[in-house]
């Protein structure tokens, strides 16, 4: 990675500068996509529909040729920070390296040209791979049965509270509207509880960085539907209690919840099902490699135990020897949580992958992730503060507190600095249990040689915070924009051509190179 | 394993670094009594092995290649140009995470600022979202998102939604404080108004309508518009994307909410997804919209820089406050649509919904011309109609498919009333002679 010095402030290392829309490059009588002519030119279609239902305004799309649009598009792609192209030491994303195959298989014809509605006996390859993948899942997971249904682990979540609620109610405990959450959750964890109507309590953690039973022991009641928990939590910890915590919720009925975004760690050492967890969910396009796609599509199936099986969406496929149904007949079902049967060509690369890795393949994923941030834990944990400075799982999480009071750069500063060196930035101000958190999670993607020019950046922005601070609270400096001014864009919102093209307050034609 | 780039020495050289004899050592706060289970799963597969095995697996599925397809119904088969797969197929694209660092994302904020402002222009709407699963779950939002600006209790849904949205959106509410109401059609599927007039109390948030709806008509929303605003509810309206080249924009019918699925914007079928719901709102329910919003501003040195904004409304920010539990959503599929409507341009859009809307008019007339076969959807339509037959959707459906053929949806599966009809689906990937081959092969197993 080369050296980057302030000198060279003014190199855009990634991308151009030009930031034109499209309404700016746009043309009048130009056309990128050759349709095919009318079949029937001499049909007047306007004449046949009453002339209420027809659109009055013009739709003003802009006019592009071909070439031109493919190099804008190119060229945005240019502006971006990737897996493909950078290291992405992203904590609780597990952004690793997607494979190429799994991109293939999703294309081809015979998965990505099928109608959802087609008659089972049309469909049987499709329908093996889910009745294939729900028992992988289950296999890795430790848990009796899947859905696919969910878009999303925060989809995934809020199907997980419908069958909590389910479930009490089935049993006649219709008062249970609590949901327990530590105060290291992800975000997505108290959003997902209380979008669905529960009251979210926050459980605190203790000085080991883990759930503090003490205090989850009193929250704990007859008014608790369920705990949520992400184990490893998101310091990068194993939740060594886990298996009290598991006592403690199941003795005054509550269920445990899995939030699989730290699943990576965990792959053939341990399975949510024998910690004792009812329902869970994962992230496919964490854990399974499925690509990220800029804030997705994703994935997020949800197993559960079999005593909340009847609840899960419909429909689940059924294999009769070697056929596979599509089972609707569900009377305790939830109902669906989305169209037809889910992100099915992001549930069949994450099934390539555990194809082409197999048991021994998957255990070495997470080995190997674990190795790398226990690595960078060691490399670093001298020189940044790690308030919780143990035996990590995938992730760990340093602290910039000390920084911020001295130098007053923070950990997003920092994090900012590390895109000037080539290097995503890690999580930063997150888990809120960490003040000026930087969560750092490797992956088992990278190598050796990667992850030391990644703690060599880490301990020369060290440096620089000490010599020339400006340098840090100014970066990036090679990014085709500085730092972009978030108060302005939420105080007035400009959120669409249309909005860009009547704004006042700038004189953007200006700032065109 | 080709994906790990470590070798055994460099594990064996970071151990040491770490401190540890052994790798197990890393992995002592996990109680023994739960570690290592027995796990079951099929033997590895080398690559080359993989491509044959699901190559294989992809075989074993008929698909609109295999054979002539005029199934709609929510899935559409549309015309895909070869740049949406180039673009969306850049690794700068599709392996980048979400854009929380605006510095080293200005690609993917650009890329959903066109198209929010793409479908800003589509829908008529002020401000759209930068995605949503599915169009079942964006109504389902949107919904929630009637029920919090009003404070009201109820929302009602018309039967011709498609009844998947209408699953989904009463999953998400059943539970809840929230109620649905659903109200009916007329026997030519237009909505009935009578009936929605009783179900208007004035506890109703918002009122849901399709057009074209599940049975391809094109409603004439003016009363009903004026009923529901009348209430001081909210009117959210679900269309194919498509259709608002030709017919009335959501604006233009002054709904408040247009949402629904984008899959025929550059989106494969795939069975079902990844998909792209879209929602576009007016300026009044710009705090109010769930999911990502990305916008302009200027950076540190004047220059134009995007960025996600009005995160306050957001999980990652405001936990369990956010209006909306969304995290990662469809950032991909939102490029697709931004490329393909691009690439469609302004006289394009306008083309692809004629060729629509005159294939489905030539095809309603041949068939319905046809003797035993009587077409049902009679008023302005876009790219699907209802037609009847004198004997089971399931019987013609499985003649037409040793024909070649993937036949229309048959009715019953979601409305159990509707039997022998057929909801056929034509887009303009069919030529003339497609459509006369259809007509030709219904003609003898209607016989």
């Amino acid at each position: 990675m080369a050296e980057v010095f302030v000198e060279q402030s003014k190199l855009t290392t990634l991308g151009t500068q030009d930031s034109r829309l499209l309404f700016e490059r746009s043309k009048r009588g130009k056309e990128a996509a050759m349709l095919p002519e009318r079949a029937f030119p001499k049909e007047d279609l306007a004449a046949n529909i009453p002339a209420k239902l027809l659109r009055k305004s013009e739709v003003d799309f802009p006019e592009l040729s071909e070439p031109e649009l493919v190099r804008y598009f190119v060229n945005l792609s240019k502006k971006n920070f990737s897996v493909d192209t950078h290291f992405y030491p992203l904590g609780s994303c597990t952004m690793k390296y997607n494979p190429k195959i799994h991109e293939d298989v999703a294309a081809l014809s015979g998965f990505a040209c099928v109608s959802p509605l087609q008659p089972e006996e049309e469909v049987q390859g499709v329908l093996r791979i889910f009745d294939d993948l729900a028992e992988a899942l289950k296999q890795l997971t430790g848990m009796d049965a899947f859905t696919l249904q969910p878009a999303a682990g925060a989809h995934g979540e809020l199907l997980g509270m419908m069958l909590a609620r389910a479930y009490h109610a089935s049993r006649g405990e219709k008062r249970r509207n609590v949901v327990l959450v530590p105060d290291s959750s992800h975000g997505t964890n108290p959003a997902s509880a209380a979008q669905y109507g529960y009251e979210v309590v926050q459980v605190p953690s203790d000085e080991r960085g883990r759930v503090c039973l003490a205090a989850l022991e009193k929250l704990v009641s007859d008014r608790v539907a369920c705990l949520m928990l992400t184990n490893p939590n998101t310091l990068g910890l194993f939740e060594t209690d886990i298996l009290k915590i598991r006592d403690l919720a199941h003795a005054k009925g509550a269920l445990l919840y899995y939030d699989g975004a730290n699943l990576n760690a965990l792959l053939g050492t341990v399975r949510p099902g024998d910690m004792g967890f009812d329902i869970v969910h994962l992230n496919v396009h964490k854990t399974f490699t499925t690509p990220h796609g800029g804030g997705g599509p994703g994935a997020g199936p949800v197993g559960v135990v079999k005593a909340l099986e009847p609840f899960l969406p419909k429909p689940v496929v059924r294999r009769n020897g070697t056929r596979y149904h599509l089972d609707y007949d569900r009377p305790n079902s939830i109902g669906k949580i989305r169209s037809f049967f889910g992100n099915t060509g992001i549930l069949i690369r994450a099934y390539v992958y555990i194809r082409m890795l197999g048991l021994e393949g998957l255990r070495q994923a997470s080995h190997d992730a674990v190795l790398a941030a226990n690595y960078l834990r060691k490399k670093l944990s001298s020189a940044y503060l790690n308030p919780h400075n143990e035996y990590c799982m995938h992730e760990f999480v340093l602290s910039a507190r000390d920084l911020a009071a001295e130098h007053h750069v923070h950990a997003h500063d920092i994090g900012k600095r590390l895109l000037d060196y080539g290097f995503h930035a890690p999580t930063v101000h997150f888990p809120l249990v960490v003040k000026e958190a930087l969560m750092i999670e490797p992956t088992e993607t990278e190598s050796k040689e990667t992850l030391d020019a990644f703690a060599d950046a880490m301990l020369k922005i060290l440096k620089e915070i000490e010599e020339t601070p400006d340098l840090v609270r100014k970066a990036p400096h090679t990014m085709p924009i500085r730092r972009p001014n978030e108060v302005e864009a939420a105080r007035k919102p400009i959120l669409s051509s249309r909005d860009l093209k009547r704004d006042q307050s700038h004189n953007w034609s200006a700032h065109q190179p | 394993m080709s994906y790990f780039p470590l070798t055994k020495e460099d594990q064996a050289e970071m151990l040491e670094t770490i401190g540890v004899e052994h790798f197990g050592q890393l992995l002592q706060a996990i109680p023994t009594e739960i570690r290592n289970p027995k796990i079951d799963l099929p033997p590895a597969l080398s690559e080359l092995e993989a491509q044959r095995w699901f190559q294989s697996l992809a075989d074993l599925n008929a698909t609109s290649k295999t054979h002539l397809s005029f199934l709609g119904a929510g899935c559409y088969e549309h015309f895909i140009p070869s740049i949406v797969r180039h673009v969306t197929g850049r690794g700068e694209f599709y392996t980048s995470y979400t854009p929380y660092q605006p510095e080293a994302s200005q690609g993917t904020l650009q890329a959903l600022f066109e198209y929010q402002g793409l479908m800003c222009e589509l829908t008529g709407m002020d401000v759209a979202n930068g995605s949503h699963y599915d169009g079942a779950s964006a109504l389902a939002e949107s919904v929630l998102m009637g029920l919090h600006h009003t404070g009201r209790t109820k929302a009602v849904l018309c039967e011709s939604v498609h009844p998947e949205f209408r699953e989904v959106v009463k999953t998400y509410l059943t539970g809840t404080r929230f109620e649905i109401e659903t109200t009916g059609f007329h026997p030519d599927f237009r909505t009935n108004l009578e009936e929605l007039k009783k179900k208007l109390t004035a506890d109703v948030a918002c009122v849901a309508i399709q057009s074209p709806n599940f049975f391809g008509l094109v409603e004439d929303l003016t009363e009903l518009e004026t009923l529901v605003h009348q209430n001081g509810s909210l009117l959210i309206l679900v269309s194919h994307p498509l259709s608002f080249g030709f017919y009335k924009s959501a604006m233009e019918w002054g709904a408040d909410v247009a949402c629904g699925e984008a899959q025929p914007l550059g989106i494969s079928p795939s069975f079902g997804g990844p998909w792209l719901g879209y929602i576009a709102v007016t300026r009044a329910l710009v705090r109010r919209i769930p999911g990502r919003l990305a916008g302009v501003t200027t950076d540190e040195s004047g220059r134009r820089a995007f960025c996600l904004t009005l995160q306050a409304r957001e999980q990652h920010i405001r936990r369990e406050k956010a209006s909306s539990n969304i995290c990662t959503n469809q950032a991909l599929c939102a490029l697709a649509a931004a490329v393909y409507l691009a690439s469609i341009g302004k006289k394009g859009i306008r083309r692809v919904a004629e060729l629509n809307l005159e294939r489905a008019l030539y095809l309603r007339k041949a068939v319905g011309a046809l003797k035993r076969v009587e077409a049902v959807t009679t008023g302005s339509v876009f790219n699907e109609f209802v037609v009847r037959f004198e004997k089971p959707v399931s019987a013609v459906n499985a003649a037409l498919f040793e024909k070649g053929i993937i036949g229309g949806l048959d009715l019953v599966r979601y409305y159990p009333k509707l039997r022998n009809q057929m909801l056929v689906c034509a887009t303009e990937t069919k030529s003339k002679d497609d459509l006369d081959r259809f007509v030709s092969a219904l003609k003898e197993v209607t016989a």
